[in-house]
């Protein structure tokens, strides 16, 4: 019998919920047993190959590249789990809410202290994905399963949702194993 | 016998009452913990935030300001109750700028702890992400208005125990804020021993130069939720 | 008009004995001096008055007529309820725009004219209706609007605002020396009880014959119950009152009409303001209050005066004041307090906190008014058409009140109609009367829907047209807006969302976060965007803020959604759509990319098609 398939991407995130995920210790190497790993920054596999059982997101939507790929996740898995504060709530990237976007992109690309940028205009170039007006969890954007909350959430916590999942159950966590910070 | 004693139930649960007590009260003493935010020991309820709704005789009620009566049959701890309380906690959640991860007051904060107590693992409803203002002026404290969940502890908190009126509410209806009786806090006599500071369940009024001197793991709600300290067992162990 | 700081602020506190339960008078009085409360002129109140100025602060903030900031030498507040949008206050706003060459909620550069909207000023009978400060111009057109306010700034500060805006003067009292108003009555239907031929003076003559007790057994025997709505029995109330302690007890009228839709009292004040306090004399003697208050909400400031002239002739023959009618031991007054915008006020015990000069926060209960209210003496609070119903069964007997309406509703209620019929007005008919014949009486007989009772009612379709207006069927406090083909539902919903948030205290969170929702989810919806799931969200949400909140607001600021979804769930299905490979169709993506799209000046690479 194949193994059940996961998929792990970071939005806007800072990929700490993947240090979370590796922070599992030696159970990586039960995990390994139980799963394989389809697109994921684990392997650097770039796009998703196929269906997938789960699937892990980090980070928030804060462009349309982070869309794309959130819908492409989307499409793929059969359980698609938030993982962490920036995809459940924004994090950190979503203070940029309280600021107008206008005020970012010219910080970003013309006044910034660091900022070099002779054509003194906005970048227009397509490579650069185009920013949403607002910094938003994930479950605005698709339909989400379930949900992990924590910056990031602990290496037992994400251990203990994965293991019920592939148990077939719920991720019905203990106290002790929710936390937002 | 107690003449002012008077019995009630909650939950089916026989309890013996002091008239005078609100239902709240009465709950207390008996070991019943009913889910509270904008309440403090030693104030007035204000009967704000909702959190502490409860059914009495089928009524909605809330148990902070509800006076007990004798024979009341109260619903609290009932899987209706429990949602309409997500649905407040989620409001209070959304209407903010909560950012968890790095607040001072992450772990003793009683609107997390409601949160953790509810189980809620994200919020049913879209953020509003307001502008929210923050207030750093005064040398010892400050005010980060994206936390504040306008309960109005610290404004009567300062009144009624500091015998200050440091704190007041300006706007209305969506555009409700704290304000303070000043331009800025530095302008008022607020000070960093005041129990309206103490007051705040969130992180909206911090002391400086004191956060995060309690180590993840050591904090009031890291193990044990909130209301535990009511309850006779913890539940959710 | 702008006088100095410290000569506006310290008479007008000395004037009302710098007592802080009249702050709000304080600040319409310092603001009619100044044009506005500015900071200074909040630490000036505050120091005249020994209180902290952060509560004078959360005062002028609360009230939409008291401004902070400086305004306009006139500000123009045009109505945006739904009978006014409905009859073209947009296009009136965009003429008023384009006019004076600014946006709502901003001030002309020659601090002429301040531009904002205002919920519902009374008018929906001659909408679209706007108020310049205090003078009513109702039935407006963009063009007379434009020409108004060109004509105001052709004759600069000098000219007289009523004399520009008032062409004509409305019927009856309108046209008195102290009203001048453009207003109409439009009363429609005069009924047996308020707008009856009668005799001044004869229900309360009836009353001081008899004793206190025997004044509430006979009005409990009328079967007499509130028309503000709620319909709780008025001889109950006065018991209450009547048998709590205290030295002193008072009784509080509320003629704060705010419901969109409501304009009954308008007509009551303006034409039967006699019977009114006759019926304010009767409560009095009745409960054994000595002072009266009527709580008179800013809109109708143009009736001040005339009012109190009505007053000031009913001390003079001794039916106001120090025994009254010669009843030794009966001494009562009334004084007027002026609402300044806040409909959450209309609210029995935000009434109260608002005539204590606070934020009008609704208080909580128990201790209930009748126990403890203004000035924590027992009061009662009762509506404007009630208390004139009083004199009348005095006059008339109870059995003859009783005779009218239905058994558990007795008497006539009036009926304010506005919206999609051919005559809009006040309409004064028998309880019971069922909502078919009252649409045969206005002239709205191809009505697909009528709200009844107001935003806080219920939106109803024909299967309903069956159904009597009374406290036991139908209750109203009297507004009734009818909607005619073509008109949708869901709009209807929002804007009165619209409403609710901007009349919420933002005391508690249901009421104050969840309005904010329902309407956002409401308006994903109208903008095509909505999903089925989205209704079992609405019912949810909808029944959390029901059960949830504080005061009467938020326990039936729902309604426009709940009895949308429940009477014209068509209209919303129409509308969703299944999401698509689990994205949520709410999220509205070129929306959210528009503004990149235009700081870059370039196309998604991903959602463009």
């Amino acid at each position: 019998m194949a193994k059940p398939k996961v998929a792990t991407t970071s939005l806007c995130g800072c990929f700490g919920c993947h240090m979370s995920l590796l922070d599992i210790d030696d159970r990586i190497l039960q995990l390994v047993e139980l799963v394989d790993f389809d697109r994921s920054p684990i392997n650097d596999i770039k796009e998703i190959e196929g269906q997938v059982d789960i699937g892990l997101i980090e980070g928030g939507c804060c462009n349309e590249e982070n869309l794309k790929v959130l819908h492409e996740f989307r499409r793929h898995c059969k359980i698609l789990i938030s993982v962490g504060d920036c995809a459940i709530n924004g994090g950190i990237p979503a203070l940029r809410n309280m600021v107008p976007l206008e005020e970012c992109y010219r910080e970003a690309y013309l006044n910034g202290p660091t900022v070099v940028n002779p054509a003194g205009k906005v970048p227009d170039d397509p490579e650069i994905p185009l920013l949403l007006d607002k910094v938003y969890p994930c479950h605005e954007a698709v339909k989400i399963d379930y949900h992990l909350p924590g910056c990031p959430p602990s290496a037992d916590t994400l251990w203990a949702a994965l293991v019920a999942l592939l148990n077939g159950k719920a991720p019905e966590l203990p106290y002790e194993l929710v936390k937002y910070d | 016998m107690n003449t002012d004693a008077i019995t009630l139930t909650i939950d089916g649960k026989k309890i013996e009452a002091r008239r005078g007590d609100t239902i709240l009260e009465a709950a207390d003493r008996a070991g019943v913990y009913v889910p509270r935010l904008c309440w403090m020991k030693d104030l007035l309820p204000a009967g704000g935030c909702r959190v502490c709704t409860v059914r009495v005789n089928g009524r909605p009620q809330a148990a902070c300001t509800q006076p007990v009566a004798p024979g009341m049959v109260i619903e609290n701890d009932t899987e209706e109750l429990r949602e309409l309380r997500r649905d407040l906690i989620d409001m209070l959640f959304v209407e903010g700028n909560h950012f968890c991860m790095f607040c001072e007051k992450s772990g003793n904060c009683e609107l997390q702890a409601l949160a953790y107590r509810f189980g809620i693992t994200a919020p049913k409803y879209p953020y509003l992400f307001p502008q929210r203002g923050v207030d750093a002026s005064h040398p010892d404290v400050m005010i980060d208005g994206n936390r504040c969940v306008l309960c109005g502890r610290c404004v009567r908190a300062s009144r009624a125990l500091d015998g200050k009126h440091v704190f007041g509410f300006t706007g209305r209806g969506p555009g409700k804020r704290l304000a303070v009786n000043g331009p800025n806090l530095a302008a008022t006599d607020v000070a960093a021993p005041d129990r309206a500071v103490a007051a705040c369940p969130t992180g909206t009024l911090l002391v400086k130069r004191v956060g995060y001197k309690v180590p993840v793991g050591r904090r009031l709600y890291d193990h044990s939720p909130i209301g535990s300290e009511i309850e006779p067992q913890t539940p959710g162990k | 008009m702008s006088a100095s700081l410290q000569d506006a602020v310290a008479p007008v506190c000395e004037s009302f004995g710098r007592d802080r339960t009249r702050l709000l008078d304080i600040l319409l009085a310092v603001q009619q001096r100044l044009g506005g409360i500015d900071d200074r002129a909040i630490d000036a109140v505050a120091a005249e008055l020994a209180i902290p100025r952060v509560d004078v602060a959360g005062v002028v903030s609360f009230y939409s007529f008291l401004a902070p900031g400086p305004r306009g030498r006139t500000v123009i507040r045009l109505c945006n309820d739904l009978p006014d949008l409905m009859m073209g206050a947009e296009k009136v706003a965009a003429g008023l725009e384009e006019e004076l060459g600014i946006r709502f909620g901003e001030t002309t550069p020659d601090g002429r004219f301040t531009l904002e909207w205002a919920s519902c000023i009374g008018m929906s009978d001659q909408a679209p209706a706007a108020l310049f400060d205090d003078v009513v111009v109702p039935s407006l057109t963009p063009g007379t609007a434009r020409r108004l306010v060109a004509e105001l700034r052709r004759q600069g500060d000098a000219g007289d605002l009523r004399r520009v805006l008032v062409r004509e003067y409305g019927d009856g009292a309108n046209a008195h020396d102290l009203v001048r108003a453009s207003v109409k009555n439009n009363l429609r239907r005069a009924g047996e009880v308020i707008f009856a031929p009668m005799e001044a003076g004869a229900g309360l003559g009836k009353a001081l014959a008899m004793s206190p007790a025997e004044v509430i057994r006979e009005v409990k025997t009328a079967r007499l119950r509130g028309r503000g709505g709620a319909g709780f029995p008025t001889g109950m109330k006065w018991e209450f009152v009547r048998a709590a302690d205290g030295p002193q007890r008072y009784l509080i009228c509320n003629a704060d009409e705010g419901e969109p839709g409501t304009f009954k009292d308008r007509v009551i004040l303006t034409e039967r303001p006699d019977l009114l306090f006759e019926g304010m004399t009767i409560a009095g003697y009745a409960i054994g209050a000595a002072h009266g208050i009527l709580y008179l909400r800013g809109e109708y400031a143009y009736l001040r005066d005339y009012l109190e002239h009505v007053l000031a002739a009913r001390r003079e023959k001794g039916l106001l004041g120090k025994a009254v009618c010669g009843k030794a031991g009966f001494s009562f007054d009334i004084r007027i307090q002026m609402g300044a915008g806040a409909y959450v006020c209309g609210e029995e015990t935000a009434l109260i906190s608002s005539c204590e000069g606070l934020r009008g926060d609704p208080k909580n209960r128990p201790p209930f008014p009748a126990q403890r209210g203004y000035l924590g003496h027992p009061t009662s609070v009762n509506n404007v058409e009630t208390l004139c119903c009083v004199p009348r069964i005095l006059q008339m007997g109870s059995g003859w009140f009783a005779s009218m309406g239905s058994r558990r509703s007795t008497g006539t209620k009036l009926l304010s109609i506005s919206g999609d019929c051919t005559r809009r007005g006040v309409f004064e008919l028998p309880l019971g009367t069922t909502l078919r014949e009252v649409l045969a009486q206005c002239g709205g007989e191809d009505a697909v829907a009528v709200q009844v009772g107001g935003p806080s009612g219920k939106l109803v379709g024909p299967d309903a047209f069956d159904r009597e207006i009374c406290f036991d069927d139908l209750a109203t406090g009297g507004a009734l807006v009818v909607f005619g083909p073509g008109r949708d539902p869901l709009w209807v919903a929002s804007q009165y969302m619209a409403f609710f948030i901007h009349e919420s205290c933002g005391y508690c969170t249901p009421c104050r976060v969840g309005n904010v929702l329902l309407k956002e989810r409401i308006d994903r919806i109208l903008a095509g965007n909505g999903e089925p799931d989205d209704l079992d969200y609405l019912a949810r949400l909808g029944a959390s803020v029901k059960t949830a909140s504080r005061c009467g607001l938020g326990q039936t600021s729902p309604n426009p959604v709940l009895s949308t979804l429940e009477n014209f769930r068509p209209a919303y299905e129409a509308r969703l759509k299944p999401p698509v490979d689990g994205r949520q169709p709410g999220f509205d993506i070129a929306a959210k990319l528009a503004e990149s799209q235009r700081l870059t000046g370039r196309k998604s690479v991903h959602f463009d098609a």
